[in-house]
């Protein structure tokens, strides 16, 4: 830390390095003492005009009325104002979703098949299962599936390029367009079963959930302390009894909450679903390839409808699917939580 | 695996090798089969859309024309609304979310009150974008409605203000695009900035810098890479965001820079045009070559913000 010393250079430095040598001067400023020689410091100190003239005793004291600290304290200001204001759509949307969308909440909304046009009444029922069947066969994909490739990503091949190919792959595949995951399973399992229906569906969800759950599980895998796969080693454990026996069961609340966050994810997407699921009126069949109905399909058709029953049920299946997914949120906070104390 | 009679310690069986040799291979074929998602994505979207690309070339990325009726395609003004969209809003979203960023890392609030600010963020993140779009219709476009046409009535002259809002349009698209990529810009610049070392801010306070000239003037240009970082990939976010702009755009095949006028986005124009789309008109390959074209600019953007990110992280490990 000693004086003028370059920043330990290993990459170009980020603009300011040049104060953290100058610690000791920076220190010394403050109590008026040694003379500003150093420029790297004077660049970063212009704009603080009673330092830039040593010889007067620099101003110490806080006022509001100087204009340097009543800008501060505006900014201070604007800023509160800003983050307060960022918060304001969530409760708006809460409140609405409680208010419009909770009037029509009773048993009907979830034993009864959506209204067609100008009908009164009416539910979510097939709508609330075709999530539920959706969301579930993305799961039972993408949870192994990530979990496995997790697995290798920490314990069989940490640090190889394969690894760094498998994690930038799975970065870039959770920044695409969930409406592309959609085009995909429509043109790998639409176009060959001829149908849509709600396995195309959990696919193109199975996609959506994949980075989140393999993620997540990687660094929940990654906290699971060393010396215990060693001991187990030690004992004449194969690494595969190690992952079963000692590092899944210690990373699994990380990796529920990756799981439960996936699946937030996944109950909530809509557009994947139009392109695979498409919608029905009709309960589920035996049949699985079949169009599907979903709480977020049934939400896109109905706002834009005429008619003040249609959009209340939209409403209230909005309200349905945010506590869903809110529930699975909390869920994985919860999991988190505990797997942080333990 | 043990009993009181063995010793707790006895080297693998060869079944248990075995074991071990198929799950190692197992969970290897995963992590490969993972960057296989990816590739196959892209070419089996390629594929698909080969169709169109043949038959419509290029000319599909500078034609101004949608008529499934014609079978003729275009879709230059989806880009320039996807584009226009997306700016708007993550430049809105980019203010506000790395105002809340600075107020959760620079010491404003008390830790109690900055963790419930944080939780209140990761839940806007969590709100189904449908349901944004839902509450756009009925509370954004209603609420800045009479404002928006005031500003058209007073000054519709300028180019931004050109036409009146009549229902779905630019601007309310726009808010809730902001809000939906806030979180992210929150997230990410909040560990740019709590990643700044202390020393540096307490160096700057020794100087007498009050608490916005050490903000300026060290901490953002300090975590400036995070934040570009965050901002680029809340830019690949929006302009992949689909629902809420289907519901709010209006789904109007045409260019404007009225921020009132209705639009489309890429996204928005798949997801609006796709279940009304015949296999007579050729319309889901054009529409399968419009997701391509998306799917090479959110892949482009990502992997540049992935980049930008990775290589923060390793100059903010070295420095540590």
């Amino acid at each position: 830390m000693s004086d003028q010393k370059k920043p330990e250079g290993r990459e170009k430095p980020v603009k300011t390095p040049p104060l953290e040598p100058g610690l000791g001067q920076v220190m010394g400023v403050a109590g008026g003492l040694p003379p500003l020689q150093d420029p790297s410091i004077s660049r970063i100190l212009s704009g603080l005009p009673p330092l830039q003239e040593p010889q007067t005793p620099p101003d110490l004291e806080k006022r509001l009325r100087s204009p340097r600290t009543f800008f501060s304290a505006l900014l201070s200001v604007i800023t509160g104002i800003m983050a307060v204001g960022a918060m304001v759509p969530l409760f708006s949307v809460l409140f609405m979703l409680v208010w419009r969308g909770g009037q029509r909440i009773s048993l009907e909304l979830f034993t009864a098949l959506p209204p067609a046009a100008g009908m009164d009444g009416g539910g979510i029922g097939n709508a609330l299962a075709g999530t539920l069947l959706m969301v579930g066969i993305g799961s039972v994909l993408a949870v192994p599936f990530g979990i496995l490739a997790a697995v290798y990503l920490v314990e069989f091949g940490p640090d190889t390029k394969l690894s760094g190919a498998v994690r930038f792959a799975t970065k870039v595949l959770s920044g695409l367009p969930s409406v592309l995951a959609g085009l995909f399973a429509y043109a790998s399992v639409v176009l060959l079963t001829g149908k849509y229906s709600a396995p195309a569906g959990g696919i193109a969800l199975a996609i959506l959930m994949l980075p989140t759950v393999l993620l997540t599980a990687e660094q929940a895998i990654k906290m699971v302390p060393q010396r215990m796969r060693e001991a187990a080693i030690g004992i004449g454990a194969t690494r595969t009894q190690v992952v079963w026996q000692v590092v899944l069961p210690t990373a699994m609340p990380g990796i529920l909450t990756g799981v439960m966050l996936g699946i937030a994810r996944a109950a909530g997407e809509t557009a994947p679903l139009l392109f695979t699921a498409m919608f029905s009126d009709y309960w589920l069949t035996r049949n699985p390839m079949e169009p599907t109905a979903s709480l977020a399909v049934l939400i896109f058709d109905f706002s834009s409808s005429p008619f003040t029953n249609q959009i209340e049920i939209a409403w209230a299946a909005s309200l349905v699917l945010v506590v869903l997914v809110l529930l699975a949120n909390v869920t994985a906070q919860v999991w988190t939580a505990r797997a942080a104390k333990s | 695996m043990t009993t009181s009679t063995e010793p707790i310690a006895r080297p693998p069986t060869g079944f248990e090798r075995a074991a071990d040799w198929s799950f190692r291979r197992l969970t290897l074929a995963f992590a490969v089969l993972a960057i296989g998602v990816v590739i196959a994505l892209v070419v089996q979207i390629a594929i698909t859309a080969s169709p169109a690309i043949s038959e419509y070339g290029t000319d599909f990325l500078f034609s101004d024309k949608w008529d499934p009726g014609a079978k003729t395609y275009g879709i230059a003004p989806q880009i320039g609304g996807t584009l226009y969209s997306s700016f708007l809003g993550v430049f809105i979203g980019s203010l506000f979310g790395l105002a809340v960023a600075i107020y959760l890392t620079q010491d404003f609030i008390p830790y109690k009150l900055e963790m419930m600010l944080k939780n209140v963020v990761e839940l806007l993140a969590a709100i189904p974008s449908v349901v944004y779009g839902l509450w756009g219709i009925f509370v954004v476009i209603p609420l800045i409605r009479p404002m928006c046409n005031a500003l058209h009535e007073a000054m519709g002259g300028v180019a931004i203000f050109g036409t009146p809002l009549i229902g779905p349009g630019l601007l309310p698209s726009a808010l809730v695009l902001a809000i939906m990529v806030l979180p992210t810009v929150t997230a990410i610049s909040r560990d740019a900035l709590s990643a700044v070392p202390p020393k540096l801010r307490e160096a700057a306070f020794g100087l007498g810098a009050t608490r916005w000239e050490t903000i300026f003037g060290v901490i953002l240009p300090t975590a400036a890479r995070g934040i570009y970082g965050s901002v680029i990939l809340a830019f690949g976010r929006a302009v992949g965001e689909t629902m809420a702009l289907a519901m709010l755009l209006g789904n109007n095949n045409s260019f404007s820079w009225s921020l009132f006028a209705p639009g489309n986005t890429l996204a928005a124009l798949l997801a609006n045009q796709w279940p009304e789309a015949r296999d007579s008109t050729n319309e889901k390959f054009a529409l399968m070559y419009a997701g391509l074209v998306l799917l090479g600019i959110t892949l482009l953007i990502n992997i540049v913000g992935t980049l930008i990110l990775n290589r923060t992280q390793s100059i903010g490990d070295a420095r540590r």
